[in-house]
Parts: structure tokens; sequence; C-alpha cells
């Protein structure tokens, strides 16, 4: 026997037991009373139905140029946070070049917030950035900041071995746990300053030097801010590093790497006279070629040695370094793109002609 | 052909309330003199309902409570004139400097400009209301009965006997404004008193000579103008000569004369001496937010901005002081350049401040001078189809707060150097110039080809490396400091040799690798990077230049 609570106005908040079966009239017109009652108390404007809420419109978007990643990605959407993640060499600084060159074209202000100083203008200039329309923002170990902070004086005392005050290592060490949370500082607050400046067609983070053990010391609510400011606005926020850290704050995540298909591993099996051609193509994919080469067992079960690597990237003078051939892999877009295989493209050098 | 007469009256205090507006609810007595015996020389109408009359001492004066001193300072005098000036040529061209408090204008074809008679003497009135000047206003058709008229505005409203000029007040909502029609000059000024023929600041025997002749008015008890304007001529001229005759042109308001136009230079400076010497940046703060805005409401009243601030700072100087030998302060200059003409008197402060708190000046502060060079507007006309661009004074203060953060050598634009050093570029200021079209715009997809270049990440400074050679060729490479730049040289490229600047004491040369490394520290697979390595020819010593990424 099914039996139904239905607080009413008699019961002063307690609610009364019917029995539905035995007495259905009492029961529906209870009911009634008590759903008028609920409708009545309960503001029209209180309760959103799931159909009206605002559908956020799909962000714009725009190249990133780099045809291939285009291809994958669709382009970097406008208003939200794009992380290009990969390890070094794996040609996430010639991928902000590319974007950073591309908005220069559509002549867009840009900014690049660089927190190891590691920016190179010559390869800036070689991209075809337009120069006069980038902000670069030098983040490091000398500023001002640091110097006038006492307790961080103190505590760069207490940090500075006697291995840091030799000839040697004044010309070399910067990667102190110190210049990085004081380089991370920087950044973010100069991120802060520029987004809340506003105007920028893209501003990028280039945390590529950071460790990721100093990078998730940024709190997840820092990128929540970050995208709540962009958000609406015509800016991308592009940010560089070895590993993903804004978590679902960003709305493309992109993976990049080296290349490593089928067609380049098939350059193994060419003849010693295609080995000479191949000198001439990317070192990279030489490299990797070798290296794979390396760690496989040979077919008569002894490990290859690196004269093997040697003998296939012979080192000549004529050599040069061509480019770089690079994977991309969409790992996460909230733009409703189906999953894509991932994509290969290859760079060139300045020089490479 | 009508002409405007603007008399600050009780110049003074005038320029001591444009200096401390927040003097203004207060009675307030100049004093002028030697230390001890420094005596009133001006006082405001509260002041004189307290009691307070020009020649007392300032230990009389003292004994009034809520009475505020000020000495009096040339400084800010010279500041007030100079905006009265730029009141008076904000409306026309032509201005004569009649003196210190006086400024006559010719506001002949003025009224297709501004309107009518009347809406150009209100007008007139507010911006010097603007520039912090309390002024009155009066137009004729001559210049003398508009100087008598706006100096009778004066006498009838700061004594408050009777009201001689009701009739003219009688169309305007402002006091401190009237306009004498064509025709009716005697009529309206013969009510003044005889007294304002003489308001004039004159010394020596001048002087003299006019008290001379006021006495002489009195004793025939000619008391106003309208008493003087009916003499015979030909008697006044017997018993006072030319002087006499003359004084009667001007009260009947038909003399005439064409005005001495001045060319007032653009200088736009304001300044404060400092009773007590400022210490810390916040106080000073509210003296240049006040001085900026009388700056900016002087330029603006000339339809201009300024690209560039000058802040002087006297410095209190403690071993002159320690010497007691004479005490000459030293200066403190800073000067902000800014990209655009701007006009933004809060944008200004918060860059004068950062700028300061970056270059704090060092010893207490007793005198603030500001000038301003004057620059003509920006005009922008933004385009709907353009892309956006930061807006100038936004992004001043955003790149002077980075700047304060990361250095001002490290926030800029870049700039290449004609040369093949590596690190051939220096930083430039960053200026959001309009967006133009450029030639790249129009490229197609093949542009964006080309434009994958492999880009170098540079380790600024260079990493010293310890390199193992084989056959003149790295075989090894360890860095100390970086355990990810360290490995096996699987790949080479090179050398390739540079150098330059021979000539100089900074000579380089080098050779240059590209070179693949293994990275043994790294766990995660991807353990080859591309480096450049250098081999500096001079010091002998190798580095890791950059990763290529």
């Amino acid at each position: 026997m099914s039996s139904a609570v239905v607080p009413t106005p008699a019961a002063l908040g307690r609610p009364s037991v019917f029995d539905a079966d035995a007495n259905p009239e009492v029961c529906s017109r209870v009911f009634q009373s008590a759903i008028k009652n609920q409708q009545s108390k309960i503001p029209p404007v209180s309760v959103v139905p799931a159909s009206q809420f605002e559908i956020r419109p799909a962000p714009e978007m725009v190249s990133s140029g780099v045809p291939a990643v285009d291809a994958l990605t669709g382009g970097l959407p406008r208003g939200c946070l794009t992380e290009i993640c990969g390890p070094a060499s794996s040609g996430r600084t010639t991928l902000l070049l590319a974007a950073l060159a591309a908005a220069t074209r559509r002549g867009e202000f840009c900014a690049v917030v660089d927190a190891s100083d590691a920016l190179d203008p010559q390869s800036v200039a070689a991209t075809g950035v337009e120069l006069q329309r980038l902000l670069w923002v030098r983040c490091g170990e000398s500023s001002p900041q640091r110097e006038r902070s006492p307790r961080r004086h103190r505590n760069a005392e207490k940090d500075s071995s006697p291995i840091n005050q030799s000839s040697e290592d004044r010309v070399g060490p910067r990667n102190t746990k110190f210049s990085s949370e004081n380089s991370l500082e920087q950044v973010l607050r100069a991120t802060d300053l520029l987004l809340e400046s506003g105007g920028f067609g893209l501003i990028a983070l280039d945390l590529g030097d950071l460790q990721p053990q100093a990078a998730r010391h940024i709190p997840l609510t820092t990128w929540f801010r970050f995208r709540r400011a962009i958000e609406y606005t015509p800016t991308i926020l592009l940010a560089i590093e070895q590993r993903p850290i804004a978590g679902s704050c960003s709305s493309l995540l992109l993976q990049l790497g080296p290349s490593n298909n089928q067609g380049e591993t098939m350059m193994l099996d060419r003849s010693e006279s295609s080995r000479e051609a191949a000198a001439w193509e990317s070192p990279a994919r030489q490299c990797r070629v070798a290296m794979e080469r390396a760690s496989e067992p040979r077919r008569d079960g002894t490990a290859s040695d690196a004269k093997d690597i040697s003998r296939i990237a012979c080192p000549t003078h004529a050599q040069l370094l061509t480019g770089l051939h690079i994977t991309a892999e969409l790992i996460r877009s909230r733009m409703d793109r189906k999953p894509a295989r991932p994509v290969a493209f290859a760079t060139k050098t300045a020089w490479a002609g | 052909m009508p002409f405007a007469c603007i008399y600050v009256p009780n110049f003074p205090v005038a320029a001591a309330l444009r200096a401390e507006p927040e003097l203004q609810a207060r009675a307030v007595a100049m004093l002028e003199g030697k230390p001890p015996l420094e005596t009133i020389i001006a006082v405001n109408e509260k002041a004189v309902g307290m009691g307070i009359a020009p020649g007392m001492t300032k230990a009389q004066a003292e004994l009034c409570a809520e009475l505020a001193l000020r000495p009096r300072s040339a400084l800010r005098e010279s500041a007030a004139h100079a905006a009265l000036l730029d009141c008076a040529q904000s409306f026309s061209p032509c201005v004569e400097d009649a003196a210190c408090d006086t400024a006559l204008l010719d506001l002949a074809g003025m009224e297709s400009l501004f309107g009518s008679l009347p809406e150009i003497s209100r007008a007139i009135y507010s911006r010097a209301a603007a520039l912090g000047l309390t002024a009155n206003v009066a137009v004729a058709s001559n210049p003398d009965a508009a100087v008598l008229a706006a100096r009778g505005l004066c006498d009838a409203g700061l004594c408050g006997t009777g009201t001689p000029f009701d009739k003219l007040r009688a169309g305007f909502a402002r006091v401190g404004v009237a306009v004498i029609p064509q025709g009716k000059e005697a009529e309206q000024l013969g009510s003044l008193p005889v007294k304002v023929l003489f308001a004039e600041q004159i010394d020596g025997e001048e002087k003299k000579t006019a008290a001379r002749l006021l006495e002489t008015l009195n004793r025939w008890g000619i008391r106003n103008l309208r008493g003087l304007a009916a003499l015979p001529e030909v008697s006044l001229s017997e018993r006072l000569g030319q002087e006499g005759l003359r004084l009667q042109q001007l009260a009947r308001g038909a003399a005439s004369r064409t005005l001495v136009s001045v060319e007032a230079p653009l200088v736009f400076e304001e300044a404060v001496e400092l009773e007590h010497p400022i210490v810390l940046l916040e106080p000073l703060a509210f003296l240049l937010n006040r001085l900026l805005e009388q700056i900016c409401a002087r330029l603006g009243s000339r339809a201009l901005a300024t690209q560039e601030l000058r802040l002087t700072l006297e410095l209190e100087n403690f071993s002159a002081l320690n010497q007691q030998s004479a005490i000459k302060n030293q200066q403190f200059v800073r000067t902000l350049r800014l990209p655009l003409p701007m006009l933004d008197a809060k944008v200004f402060l918060k860059l004068l401040q950062l700028d300061l708190n970056a270059h704090p000046p060092g010893a207490p502060i007793v005198k603030i001078h500001l000038a301003a060079e004057p620059a003509r507007p920006r005009s922008a006309q933004g385009g709907l189809f353009l892309p956006p661009s930061p807006e100038p004074e936004k992004l001043e203060l955003t790149l002077a707060r980075i700047a304060g953060m990361v250095g001002e050598d490290k926030v800029g634009a870049l700039e290449l150097l004609d040369t093949h050093h590596p690190e051939g570029f220096r930083m430039r200021r960053f200026v959001a110039e309009d967006p133009r079209k450029s030639s790249r715009e129009k490229t197609s997809d093949a542009a964006e080809e080309q434009s994958v270049i492999t880009a170098l990440r540079r380790f600024r400074p260079p990493l010293r490396a310890h390199v193992t050679l084989e056959n003149g060729q790295p075989t090894h490479l360890v860095c100390r400091n970086r355990n990810n730049v360290e490995g096996k040289v699987l790949w080479r490229a090179g050398p390739w040799r540079f150098s330059g600047d021979w000539w100089e004491r900074e000579a380089w040369s080098r050779d240059e690798w590209d070179i693949a490394l293994q990275n043994n520290a790294l766990r995660n697979g991807e353990d080859i990077s591309f480096c450049r390595l250098v081999h500096d020819l001079l010091g002998g010593g190798w580095f890791v230049e950059g990763t290529y990424d």
C-alpha cells in the first residue's frame, strides 16, 4: 500500500499521512492545494529552466600561423586560454612565433611575457613578426622589485652558496629556486596587468623553461582569473610550457613532440647511397631514428652501440641544421571538434633557404 | 567693436586660493615683509568680517585663531597670471595684458563662435572658474569702460554697499558678469565711485598724483563717475589739466584706444613652495595632483595636450645647513616622456607616482615645480573593422607598472641593430600606434608557410659548458648548473665562425655548432634536444647559447 506525505497548513509544518487508496478525492484535493501553495510561495523568476540557460557562443577562431595546426584545431580561439606543451626542442617556441607573426600580420598588437628571458630577437624577426607591434616583457632575476625587497634579499643571501660566487657561475647559473619563483611572480603580475589593460590581440606566456615542479605552484585560481579576464574579449591567451598546468581553464590543449611516424622509420632501411642524401635532411629525424635504432635489439640479439648512431648521422662540416619535424596532438578542445589524429609539420631554420 | 575685461579681484588672495582650494571656506590673509615685521597686504571677505584689515601686523592677526595666514608667493601669482592669460587667449587671439590681475580681449567676430555677448561673458566666467580663478567679467564697447565696469563689479560685490550694478546684473544668473550696451556707457558707469579710476596699481610719483586728484575731487563733492562726467570740460581742464580731461573721458565711457596685443608664450608651469618639507611620497601626491589638474586645465583651455612633463623637486640640503653657509638646495629632476600627447591628470599622477617610487628623491622636498611641454592633441579616428589596440593612457600606466616590477630596460619593443652580433638588439619604447595596413597583410598562405621558422630559445647569460672533443669536434657536453643540458652529442653541424667589432674593446670571435644532445637526465623518452654550442675564441670557453625549439 502506498502512502503520500503532504505538508498542509493545518499541520503547521508537520507532515500528515493520508491513505490515497482509502480516500482518493481528499488526497487529490490536498495535493492540489499543496501544489498551489508551493507555487504561490516560489517566486516565478527564481528557477530558470534549463532550456533558457545562456549558451556560450562559440569563440572566433583565428589562424595559428601553421596550416597543419589550423587543420587540427581549427585555429586559436579568441577569448580563451590555449596551452601548448611539450619538452625542449618540440617546437613550442616555433609555434608561438608563428602565431605572433600571424597576429601581427592581422594588424594586432601582441605581448610576450617571457618567464626566462629566452626570446631570440633574430628568430622573431626571421619568423616575420612585426617588431613594433610586439611588446616583450623580460622577467628574470635582476629586477628592482627583488633588489628592494629585504625579505628576498635575506633569502637570496641565505641561498647563495660559495659556488655561486665563483667567476664561472657569474656567467652561468640562473636556474635557482628563488629566481624561478621570482620570475613566476613577475610573469603572473605582468600578465594580470596586460589583461587588465586590454587591446592586445595575443598575449603569450612563455613558461617553456619553467620546471613543472615550479609551474605547479601557480594556483588554479590564477588561471580562472585569467580566463575570466579574457572572456568575451578578442584576446588570445597562449601559454607554452612543459606540462599542462592550467587544468580545465584552458579551452585548447595542444601537445607537441618530435615527429615519429612510419615514414621516418623507413629511413632505417635506406641504402648506403641514399644515406648521403638523407644527411641533408632534418637532423632531428636522423637522430631520433638513430636513437630508435640504438635502442632496438639487433637481429642477432646483441644491442646496437653508439658507433651505429655516428655512422648514420655522420658529422661533416657541410652539414646544416635545416629544421625540425614536429608532431602536434590535440589533447583537449572545447570547440566540439572530433578527435583527430596527430598532425606533423616541418620547420626550417632561417638559414636553410 | 566689443571688448571684454577679465579682472581678478584681490589678486594675491585669489592666487593663494587657486593653489589651495581648501581655503575657500576659511578666512585668509596674505602676509608680506621680512620676519618679524610682516604685515597683512590682502584679505578675503571672511577675514574682513572677522575684523582683519590690510596693514595689520602678523602678531595682531595671529590673535584670530581661525584666520589662515599665508605668505605672498611670487610663484603662485605668476602661475595665476599665466592662467588668466590662458583663459583670455582661449577666447580671442587679441589679448592685452593690462595688469597682473587684468586681461583685456577683443571680441570682434566672436559672436559667431561663442554666441551672444552675454553668453560669451558667462563662458569666460566659467572658464576662469575652471582654472581656479574667481573673476569679474565685463563687456563694453571700449576697453577702458570694460575695465571700469569689471572693477566696479568688484567694489560693489565686495563692499556690499548697496547694489549699484543691479541694473547691469538683471539678466544674469551669475555674479561677476556685466554687459554694457553700446551708447549706454555713461549711464551704466555713472553710479560707480570715483576711486575706480585710480584702482590701478601704480607706484611712486604717479601714486601721489592720483591721491592728490582723488582728494581734490572729494573736496569738490564728486563722489561718483556721473558727477565727474557732468563737469564742464573747459573748467575741468583749467583746474586739473589734461589728466582731468582724461579722467572725465573715462567716466563718460567715451575713451577710445586700441589694444596692445601680447603673444603669450606657451609656457605651462606650476610651482608650489612648502612651508614644511615633505618627507613622504603620499602627501607629495596630493600636491602633484593639484598642480597637474591646474596644468591640464590650462592646456585644455588652449586646446593643447602634453607629451613631456618635467618635475623639479628642490630638496633640503642638510650639509649646507650644518655648515651654516648659504643654503643652496639641490634639485631633483624627473622627466616623463610620453609616446603620444595626452591630457589626463590622473594618468599623469599615476605615472609620476610610479616613477618616484622607482626613483625616490632621497631628501625632504621644499619646493615643487612642474612644467609641461605643450603639444597638439592627437586626433585618431577608430575604424569599425580595424583590430583593437591598447588605449595609450592605459598602456602607459601598464608599462610603467611592469617596468617598476621587472626593470625599465626589460619591457618594450624589440629593435634589431645593424650588426652580426648574436645579441644585436635593443629595447625601445613600445607604442601602440594606429594600426596601418602593411604590405604583409595581403600575403596569402604561402607567407604563412614561410613563417614556420625554427626558433631559438636563448639562455641569458649563456651556460658555461665542459665539452669533450674528439678530432676537434664536440662529442660530450656537461653543464654543471643545468642537468637537462648535458649528455652525448649525437649529431653536430659546424663550426660556423663569426667575429666582429674587432676595432672596439668588446671584440668577439666564436665558433658555433648546432648539436643534437642525448640527454640522460630526462626519463620521459624525449631525450634529444637541439642546442647551439658556442666556442669563444677570445675567451677560450664553451657555452650553450640556447636550444632550438
